[in-house]
């Protein structure tokens, strides 16, 4: 395998549970709602993801247990936020506040051992191919899973009846409420959908891109995955194109550093925190498309009236 | 079962104070059932959690040691949450604080007179005031999200810190170790009562500060403003009050809180700079902010309590054999019943049994 290949792949997994959490948050923020708990939901996802593949031996099971974990946790935002009414910049941060400690907790007993990887995959013959093979064929199941959301959601959204009715909620629940659809229950959906994705997010840090459990490993890609969101202006298709900008951002300052840049590697590790303030700041030039694009409910509670 | 929200004709104002202490019952009731789960006896693991922190002197000195960064950036929150200004980057605007307070002492080692402390306090307010300028003049000017952009910052707040105490400040008589000089006398901030405890006058500066601004929002034109433009932006602009100039205001006000949080945070209990200067303060003073009911003077009885949590986290590990970690999930459910509780300010709330009605969501 070349080091062009080499690079892409990595590039790929770095973008991986970024694009996952953002695609989640994309479509709960499309229902009106802002949950900015990412972070918190993706630890959880991430710790119990690799508790459970630990206990059990089984890397799958440990996926399927970061996707509950991910819901589970989002209910008690949902429930807060939906059903009470409560602020939902508020509960979202304390749901990571909430996370990132529940995590720590959970996982300390499992610090520093080794984790079962998921594997990639390998098929007989198409994997060898030069270039396209491993990239392709050859790489973590999740990644498929990931490529896959973009397209569903993407599909799901603008070619569904049940999509428009989810849109048009995040655009006005009040006349939503008037036609007499259910806004809560969807946004209900919406928000556990939103939880199995940063679940899933956190399940492929711990279980593919770097295999053990370490506190806080999240490190801010819940917060980059929210950024994402603003990023591609709620659009699935440039979620994926501003994952992998960030995955190459990611590992190109890893590789500078290997390289022994002659730039303090601090300077390079806040790189992707940087590139992503100077990238918000473009995208809000763009007035226009942001205007078309934001769900206009975004971040407003409802409450239904009878 | 279904729950209902039904709207009180006008909130209630008891509520409003009635919740806080509601949420910390039921925070105090889940971590009883957290501590069972964890094979500890609730009764017994409450009290070293709780009250053994704050039964001897000296531990009730590290209290305020504690809480006196809380009070100040939460008191500061408050007036960024309450205009509608969602900062929540704390964090990296009292780290970036503490850095400018520390280069005085740290750069110019041998200049020891009575003026560097004030010198290093007005330093490290405005080292917080000019990382808070940031968020606020991208969202003033490019409507840039500033709940993303201070928490980005945050992250690179912490690198300018390791990068600084492991390089260029790195103390030259250190053994290598990854901490600037320590601080000469004269940069210190004294301590209160030498004898019993450890606290400084870094806690009555944070006592003055949220008092100051708490009859600041209570009494003058500008707190007016700031409650308005947070409440009814559309009666703001009528009433001539400037939004934007309040982006700048609050970020100013909680930076530069933040920023004396920083430096007394240094020039007091440490008294030297670290590659960590804030066990998570930052975002602590914004369960401050919520818990005190984003009123400065309510932000001192949080921050006490906040502070407590910290203490309680290290007694867990001391003397029940726990993590540590146990405080950050208490704060984090104090914050999450607190906002639950609130909902009783604008609703009451009813349980429905049996079928749900045709249109009910």
């Amino acid at each position: 395998m070349g080091m062009t290949e080499a690079i892409l792949l990595t590039i790929a997994t770095a973008a991986t549970p970024l694009l996952i959490a953002a695609i989640g948050e994309l479509v709960v923020e499309r229902s009106g709602v802002l949950n900015l708990g990412v972070e918190g939901m993706m630890v959880m996802g991430a710790v119990g993801g690799f508790v459970i593949a630990s206990l059990t031996g089984n890397p799958w099971i440990g996926v399927l247990a970061a996707i509950a974990l991910g819901v589970i946790t989002s209910l008690l935002f949902a429930f807060l936020t939906l059903s009470l009414a409560a602020n939902q910049v508020a509960t979202g941060l304390s749901l990571t506040i909430l996370g990132l400690g529940v995590s720590s907790l959970m996982g300390e007993q499992f610090v520093g051992q080794a984790g079962k990887k998921l594997g990639n995959l390998d098929f007989p013959f198409l994997t060898d191919l030069p270039l396209v093979g491993p990239l392709l064929f050859g790489q973590d199941p999740i990644f498929y899973i990931s490529i896959a959301l973009v397209f569903g959601v993407s599909w799901f959204l603008f070619r569904t009846r049940v999509g428009l009715t989810l849109r048009s909620i995040g655009n006005n629940h009040h006349s939503a409420h008037a036609l007499g659809i259910p806004v809560l229950r969807y946004r209900y959906l919406a928000v556990m959908f939103g939880g199995a994705c940063a679940g899933l997010a956190g399940g492929h840090l711990s279980l593919v891109y770097t295999p053990q459990w370490v506190e806080n490993m999240t490190a801010g890609r819940g917060w980059i995955a929210l950024a994402l969101v603003v990023f591609a202006s709620w659009r699935p298709a440039r979620v994926l194109a501003g994952a992998y900008l960030f995955g190459a951002v990611s590992i190109g300052q890893l590789h500078a550093q290997a390289l022994g840049i002659a730039v303090p590697s601090q300077l390079l590790t806040a790189l992707p925190f940087l590139a992503t303030i100077v990238v918000l700041v473009l995208i809000s030039q763009n007035v226009r498309a942001t205007l078309i694009n934001t769900p206009a409910m975004l971040g407003r509670p409802f409450v239904p009236d009878r | 079962m279904r729950l209902e929200l039904i709207k009180r004709s006008a909130p209630a104002p008891a509520m409003r104070f009635l919740s806080p202490l509601l949420g910390l019952f039921l925070a105090l009731i889940a971590g009883a059932i957290m501590f069972s789960a964890l094979g500890k006896a609730p009764d017994r693991a409450l009290y070293a959690f709780f009250i053994e922190p704050i039964s001897e002197m000296w531990s009730v000195h590290e209290l305020l040691i504690k809480a006196a960064p809380l009070i100040l950036m939460g008191a500061g929150l408050c007036i960024c949450f309450q205009s509608n200004n969602w900062n929540i980057g704390a964090e990296g605007q009292m780290i970036v604080g503490a850095i400018f307070g520390a280069a005085l002492p740290i750069l110019l080692p041998d200049v020891q007179n009575f003026l560097i402390l004030p010198l290093m306090l007005i330093f490290g307010i405005m080292g917080g005031m000019l990382y808070g300028f940031i968020p606020a003049l991208l969202k003033a000017k490019f409507k840039t999200n500033e709940i993303l952009t201070s928490l980005m910052l945050v992250y690179v707040a912490q690198m300018l810190l390791d990068w600084i105490v492991r390089g260029p400040w790195r103390n030259p008589e250190g053994l290598n170790f990854p901490e600037s000089r320590r601080f000469h006398e004269w940069a210190r901030i004294p301590e209160m009562m030498p004898a019993d405890g450890r606290a400084n006058w870094g806690f009555v500066i944070a006592i003055v500060v949220a008092i100051a601004l708490g009859v600041m929002l209570a009494k003058s034109l500008k707190g007016f403003e700031v409650k308005v433009i947070g409440t009814s932006p559309k009666a703001a602009q009528f009433a001539g009050f400037d939004a934007k100039k309040m982006i700048f205001f609050s970020f100013l006000l909680a930076g530069g809180c933040a920023g004396l949080a920083g430096i007394i945070e240094v020039a007091g209990a440490t008294g030297q700079l670290r590659p960590t200067v804030s066990p998570g303060y930052g975002f602590t003073a914004i369960i401050v902010a919520y818990l005190g009911r984003l009123n400065p003077i309510g932000a001192i009885v949080a921050g006490l309590v906040l502070a407590l949590t910290y203490l309680g986290g290290e007694a867990a590990q001391i003397s029940l054999g726990l993590s540590d970690k146990i405080a950050r999930v208490f704060q984090g459910l104090i914050l999450f019943f607190v906002l639950a509780c609130d909902t009783l300010i604008l609703y009451k709330i009813r349980l429905s049994f049996g079928a749900a009605q045709k249109g009910a969501a």
